[in-house]
């Protein structure tokens, strides 16, 4: 084993990669061989650290130093000063990271790690993804381990009961009691990893897949032997090709490494994964349309009962459970049930991962434990809002959840907790939204998705979201009245109560939370015309003050449509005719003589 | 995989190389290397103070660098960090020195008088 005084972690998450961290990688290793230390440096390609929006993020040990929005033109410099020469490149370093003496703060005391506690997401960001080794060096497989040679299936089984482990997901169904209805029986029984995440600003099941593949093949053959299962699919999107890609690798690892396969530690245990590709249908997430799909046929769901546990996958008993969930599950069994438990709430224990979106300045994952509150979450770690605005709302469970508004910034996140006030945790999403964000164009934004996404199996979901999305554009359009108020509330509660699925039932959650929290703003398009927060192009109008013009002649130039008119040195107007709206006037205009109604 | 003994040895051997990636209390040997390190001949300096950790198998002892300190003089400088006891500062190192730093020092615990920078002052 080679021995290296340094070690040069690059990022390779989706976010990361995208804006080149491969390139990085490939660059460091070319200066590096240049100045002849590859024998003294080694670069370590690792999953998500979290700090997307700082990204591509290189680390550099045994220093720790943290750089952020790293570039190949800077790589030159980090080598020949930081590892040649030992002096850090100050200009590179996030600079959240340092202390206001020049030395480096340790990653756990930066404001967006600090009340972090990573469960989950424990090897993201730490690991190599592609080095099993690796895995194992941070107690990899022990779990495995210790489930097959000392404990029977009912006691892996009550361990997880006994945590309090709930889906992640976004049902939040206790994972144990799922897990026992699988037990027992004879005959073929399957392990699912639903790994088909599909609400739009969530990817923190993503980032274990890119950052810890390994976490989730142990955690479905703990299940496995729990349940009683020998076989297992892993039903993952195919957007998600960084994803697949490494899950192909770690599952190959383990094959080769006997992880996988027949007699795995020799105990007569035999467990096989496959992987099954997702072609991009929202409706997919939802388990019995996942279990049909990965048969072979179209992504619908079908009726429960039955429930996967007596009739899934293939009609054999099935235990179908989400990434995160799974990626908790073998740090469960080797520090115990009771560790587990210690943290969170009285009803939700254990750390919860977010997906920081939307307007706020710290884009990116967070996982903290249960009970931590809004207000932490976006002043703190999310480190505010850009721009100083002010906070509006949060969308939790994505296009399934609802809005929480600034006056409960103040709840503890929880399931619970969230439901009381009309959202949900779901799968993880959190969109943040300052005042400059329409609440009503924002439900209206959702429920396009879920219009797009509807399967179209049962009626009151292929027609009933398509109808109430027809409501929401006439009062965005400034045609709405009283009354498609009370249309929209009528068909929002008929579409809960009688679509088939979860994607329907959950469908009218961001209308009815938004309805529910602002409703002065719905009432605001549609008595007095106006959006309040100057979204909704068509209430909209943009002016001249010609108090303020000086007849410069900029706005008349940057008008895509000519709707300006006026001559040099005299007071412009604006066509509301032609105008299209775009606010490219308004940026332009050097006096504020521009405004918008 | 057949045996939790065979998982502990791969994991025991990984983690030894994967020390460096967090952050420990271990004892630092910190080269000196500057650009009057450099031509003062560190970097043989580091390269047997590396072989010499990793012959030995030393676990929790990080090699690192640093800037100038201003005695380039006295370059190649070697500071040797141990938890809980006062910084040592060799100077004019060589690779010999080196390795008698970490089998002396690094290992024993004896401080090699003779290289430190009290001894060498002007």
């Amino acid at each position: 084993m080679e021995f290296y005084r340094s070690h040069v972690l690059v990022c390779h998450g989706t976010g990361c990669t995208s804006s080149d961290s491969p390139g990085i990688k490939k660059r460091l290793e070319e200066v590096i061989a240049q100045k002849g230390l590859e024998k003294e440096v080694q670069v370590v390609m690792t999953g998500c650290f979290g700090l997307c929006a700082m990204g591509p993020v290189v680390i550099v040990y045994p220093e720790g130093s943290f750089y952020s929005r790293v570039t190949v033109d800077d790589v030159d410099e980090i080598v020949e000063e930081h590892l040649l020469k030992g002096r850090i490149v100050k200009r590179l370093l996030y600079k959240e990271a340092v202390e206001e003496d020049e030395t480096i703060k340790s990653l756990e005391k930066v404001e967006f790690y600090r009340k972090q506690k990573r469960v989950a997401l424990r090897n993201c960001g730490v690991i190599n993804p592609e080095n099993i080794e690796e895995y194992i060096a941070l107690d990899g497989y022990m779990a495995l381990g210790k489930v097959l040679t000392e404990m029977q299936p009912i006691d892996v089984v009550n361990t997880i009961k006994e945590s309090g482990l709930r889906g992640r997901g976004g049902a939040g169904f206790p994972t144990g009691v799922k897990w026992s209805f699988a037990m027992g029986g004879e005959g073929q029984k399957y392990v699912l990893c639903n790994a088909d995440e599909g609400d739009p600003g969530a990817f923190m099941d993503r980032s274990v897949l890119e950052g810890d593949p390994y976490c989730l093949i142990e955690a479905m053959t703990i299940c496995g032997y729990a349940t009683g299962a020998t076989e297992g699919y892993i039903y993952v999107r195919a957007e998600y090709p960084v994803a697949v890609d490494r899950l192909q690798k770690a599952i190959a690892a383990c094959n080769e490494k006997g992880f996988l396969g027949k007699n795995i530690f020799n105990s007569g245990f035999d467990f096989n994964i496959q992987i099954r590709l997702g072609a991009g249908a929202f409706v997919c997430g939802e388990e019995t349309a996942l279990m049909t799909s990965i048969e072979g046929n179209r992504g619908e769901p079908r009726p429960r009962p039955p429930f996967p546990a007596v009739k899934g996958l293939f009609g054999k008993p099935t235990t179908e459970n989400n990434v995160e969930t799974f990626a908790n599950v073998p740090q469960i069994i080797l520090n115990g049930a009771e560790w587990f438990s210690g943290m969170g709430t009285e009803k939700a224990k254990g750390t919860k991962v977010f997906a920081l979106g939307g307007k706020i300045n710290n884009t990116g994952l967070v996982e903290i434990p249960m009970g931590v509150t809004l207000r932490e979450i976006v002043e703190e770690i999310g480190g505010g809002i850009p721009g100083g605005k002010k906070f509006k709302a949060a969308q939790t469970g994505g296009p399934s959840g609802g809005c929480i508004p600034a006056k409960y910034l103040d709840t503890p996140m929880d399931y619970d907790n969230l439901i009381a006030i009309g959202t949900m945790v779901g799968s993880g999403g959190l969109i943040v939204m300052d005042e400059d964000t329409c609440m009503v164009d924002i439900a209206k934004f959702f429920l396009e998705f879920t219009v797009d996404e509807s399967c179209g199996k049962c009626t009151p979901c292929r027609i009933g979201t398509k109808r109430l999305y027809e409501i929401l554009e006439k009062i965005t359009n400034g045609e709405g009245t009283l009354e498609d108020l009370d249309k929209l509330e009528e068909l929002s509660t008929y579409i809960k109560e009688n679509s088939l699925c979860g994607l329907g039932q959950s469908a009218p959650n961001p209308v009815l939370s938004t309805y529910k929290h602002f409703k002065d703003e719905y009432i605001a398009h549609v008595v007095e015309k106006r959006c309040p927060a100057g979204v909704c192009k068509s209430l909209l109008s943009y002016e001249i003050i010609a108090d303020k013009c000086k007849g410069c002649t900029a706005c008349a130039r940057v008008c895509p449509v000519g709707a300006i008119s006026g001559s040099p040195k005299n007071v412009h107007v604006i066509d509301k005719s032609k105008c299209i709206k775009c606010g490219a006037c308004m940026a332009r205009c050097k006096f504020g003589a521009i405004i918008k109604k | 995989m057949k045996t939790l003994q065979e998982l502990e040895e791969i994991r025991k051997r990984t983690l030894e190389t994967m020390n460096l990636r967090k952050e420990s209390e271990g004892t630092r040997i910190v080269v000196g290397m500057a650009t009057c390190g450099i031509a003062a001949g560190a970097r043989p300096v580091l390269l047997k103070i590396m072989e010499e950790v990793e012959k030995r198998n030393l676990s929790g002892v990080t090699v690192a660098q640093t800037g100038c300190i201003g005695l380039c003089q006295l370059e190649p400088i070697v500071e040797v960090y141990k938890p809980g006891q006062e910084k040592v500062t060799y100077v004019k190192m060589t690779p010999e020195a080196a390795a008698r730093v970490v089998a002396e020092h690094i290992v024993n615990d004896q401080v090699v008088l003779e290289q430190t920078v009290g001894r060498f002052q002007v």
